[in-house]
């Protein structure tokens, strides 16, 4: 065999076991979703089963039935969940992104005294454990009154997601060049105008991913949304699984079921977002 | 009407002073070249007229109105940046059309406007193009059409051409020119090329470490530089700039090498005098070799070793040892020369600079 036959050999080979890499990593991934979905069509004792059953007997829709049954018929009240999940979700993204807009442009932008330490100040808070500080909001949400309200978890997430909207968006801002701003001005238009006409288009994409990532941070949590809660007029859809816990049973199936429904928001949302985070939008303002 | 003028202009960062206090200025429709290395203020000028930086002290005056705290849009200026800046996220026709857009023009007069620019700079088959799809060349004249397109009071370009390469480069600046032609506009236009400078502009300002050293027509600074900086900074190749002291009518360099006083120069400086001798590479050139062959009287002949010569095909740039260091000598019609070959130079003394060593100002009086 000469060597160019055994080269392009050697490289097939390698295509080969990069391809069956790519597929265990992508299982291991994709995995736990799919045994979610599979769960909430079988019943408890094939999903209890030991030892476990790989291949479904018996698929059904009963859970779902079941869920939107109403209360007695084993349903949980799911609309109310997700009318709260939403609301809640929406109006934090929409505050922590306009935050983490104005602050991310102050920061890739402008140069001001202790920009860096107060930058720093808003990274750590993200090392504080939002568990940790459940019990303390619980004792200021209940002497304020706001315990057990849209409110309150609304301004407990946007909290929790404005320096991270920050810090990201700041990257984004700083990757639009400072010229095209200056070029806008120059062109007629206020600093206003520059910002809603060339910097915010261009930083869009940036802007786009922050809001992708702050909604499903609020549309997963739980530990806070647990301690925050406890009606239906506030539950979000995560504190809602732990309606299919009773004394002595955890009903699985059914929780699978409610996690599906949770589940398929944040895909459709990432989905028809993820089209629209194209990058190197920027590319060809500047030389090149 | 569009005269510029600088009164005072003062930049400073907290206590670095980057422009210190200039004066400046500029006719009606007259190009204007700010040159110098980098760091010497020009840029910062530039921004301030546009009123992208702020002005820490003095006035700035367009058309005879003091525009110093108006903001970019009231100054009725355009500007061409060096990366372009052009807006990714729209077509070539958006981008033209932008200022026109911003100021609420009729669609009509907008397209009307956007057409002749194109015209004019010949992007009229790109219009529905993005930047990304253009060459660095179109990027440039989108960035030039879309200042056209304003018709500012003063165009302002801020190093224009130093991201093209040397061909285009060379194509643009001829465009640039035939532009200033057409639309005969106030231009204010900063380079750290002198040649860029010297092309295009009606006059020069050299600027260093935020001072103008001098102003004046290409031929001008050319011929008649004011300071050694100047002296040095204009001309391909730079102008040979040795120091000398004064000795009884003659030159004598650190080596001990001694040359004559140049004639126009006798009365403006005395024994002991410490000079710095200029002589381009065009008054310096083996013997029958230069441009002003013969006439002049003032030539100093003298026997010089080679150590270099770089042959440019109509000319070669040959390089001999005198004081201990290379003067670069530009030889026309040029023969063979070896190195170390020992051939006889004329010194055309008559076109001679001295600058005083301490000042860097010219001695000529």
């Amino acid at each position: 065999m000469d060597e160019n036959s055994s080269a392009r050999l050697k490289r097939r080979l390698l295509g080969i076991v990069y391809r069956i890499g790519l597929f265990l990593a992508m299982l291991t991934i994709c995995l736990p979703g799919l045994w979610i979905v599979l769960s909430s069509l079988r019943p408890t004792v094939e999903i209890m089963a030991k030892p476990p059953v790989w291949i479904p007997q018996e698929i059904s829709l009963d859970a779902y039935v079941a869920m939107f049954s109403g209360i007695g018929k084993g349903g949980i009240p799911v609309i109310e969940y997700f009318r709260n999940s939403l609301i809640i979700s929406v109006t934090s993204t929409i505050i922590a992104v306009a935050i983490g807009m104005a602050g991310g442009y102050a920061f890739a932008r402008y140069r001001f005294r202790g920009k860096s330490s107060v930058f720093l100040g808003l990274m750590l808070t993200r090392t504080v454990p939002g568990i940790a500080l459940s019990l303390p909001l619980f004792f200021l949400y209940v002497r304020l009154g706001i315990i057990d309200t849209h409110f309150g978890l609304i301004l407990a997430y946007v909290a929790l997601n404005v320096p991270f909207t920050i810090w990201l968006i700041d990257g984004f801002f700083r990757q639009v060049p400072k010229d095209l701003a200056e070029a806008a001005q120059i062109d007629g238009c206020t600093r206003w105008q520059a910002f809603w006409q060339v910097e915010f288009p261009l930083a869009g994409p940036g802007i786009a991913s922050a809001a992708i990532f702050a909604f499903l941070t609020c549309w997963n949590e739980f530990a806070l949304a647990s301690q925050l809660t406890r009606s239906v007029s506030a539950k979000t859809l995560p504190v809602g699984l732990l309606d299919y816990t009773a004394e002595f049973t955890i009903d699985w199936r059914g929780m699978c079921a409610l996690a599906v429904v949770m589940i398929i928001p944040a895909l459709t949302l990432t989905y028809i977002v993820q089209k629209h985070l194209v990058g190197g939008l920027t590319s060809g303002a500047v030389k090149g | 009407m569009a005269t510029v003028s600088l009164r005072k202009l003062t930049k400073r960062y907290g206590n670095i002073g980057i422009v210190h206090g200039i004066d400046l200025d500029i006719a009606d429709r007259e190009f204007i070249a700010l040159v110098g290395p980098s760091g010497c203020g020009k840029s910062t000028t530039l921004r301030m007229i546009a009123g992208l930086e702020e002005i820490s002290a003095g006035s700035i005056e367009i058309g005879g109105r003091v525009v110093n705290d108006l903001p970019p849009r009231s100054r009725n200026i355009s500007m061409v940046f060096q990366s372009y800046a052009l807006y990714p996220h729209m077509t070539v026709r958006e981008n033209l059309g932008f200022s026109l857009k911003i100021a609420g023009a009729a669609k009509e007069d907008m397209d009307r406007r956007v057409a002749e620019a194109s015209a004019i700079l010949g992007l009229d088959t790109m219009l529905d193009r993005r930047p990304s799809q253009l060459s660095g060349g179109q990027r440039q004249r989108v960035a030039m059409g879309r200042a056209i397109v304003r018709d500012p009071d003063v165009f302002l370009f801020d190093e224009p051409l130093s991201n093209l390469d040397a061909k285009l480069r060379t194509q643009m600046r001829t465009e640039i020119k035939k532009l200033h032609a057409k639309v005969q506009s106030t231009v204010i236009y900063v380079t750290h090329d002198q040649v860029e400078a010297m092309t295009l502009a009606d006059r020069i300002v050299i600027m260093r470490d935020g001072h103008i050293e001098q102003v004046g027509a290409p031929d001008e600074v050319f011929r008649r530089p004011a300071t050694r900086f100047v002296a040095g900074f204009i001309g391909s190749p730079p102008m040979n700039l040795h120091e000398a002291t004064i000795d009884d009518g003659q030159m004598v360099f650190a080596s001990g090498e001694k040359l004559p006083l140049p004639g126009q120069f006798k009365s403006d400086v005395a024994t002991g005098d410490k000079v710095v001798f200029g002589l381009r590479p065009d008054d310096i050139y083996p013997t029958g070799h230069g441009i002003s062959s013969g006439g002049a009287g003032d030539v100093h002949q003298i026997e010089l070793p080679i150590t270099v010569t770089e042959p440019l095909g109509n000319e070669t740039l040959v390089f001999v040892e005198f004081n201990g260091t290379d003067w670069v000598s530009r030889m026309l019609n040029p023969r063979p020369l070896r190195s170390g070959e020992r051939v006889a130079m004329s010194l055309d003394m008559s076109q001679a600079h001295l600058f005083a060593a301490d000042t860097g100002k010219t001695l000529r009086s």
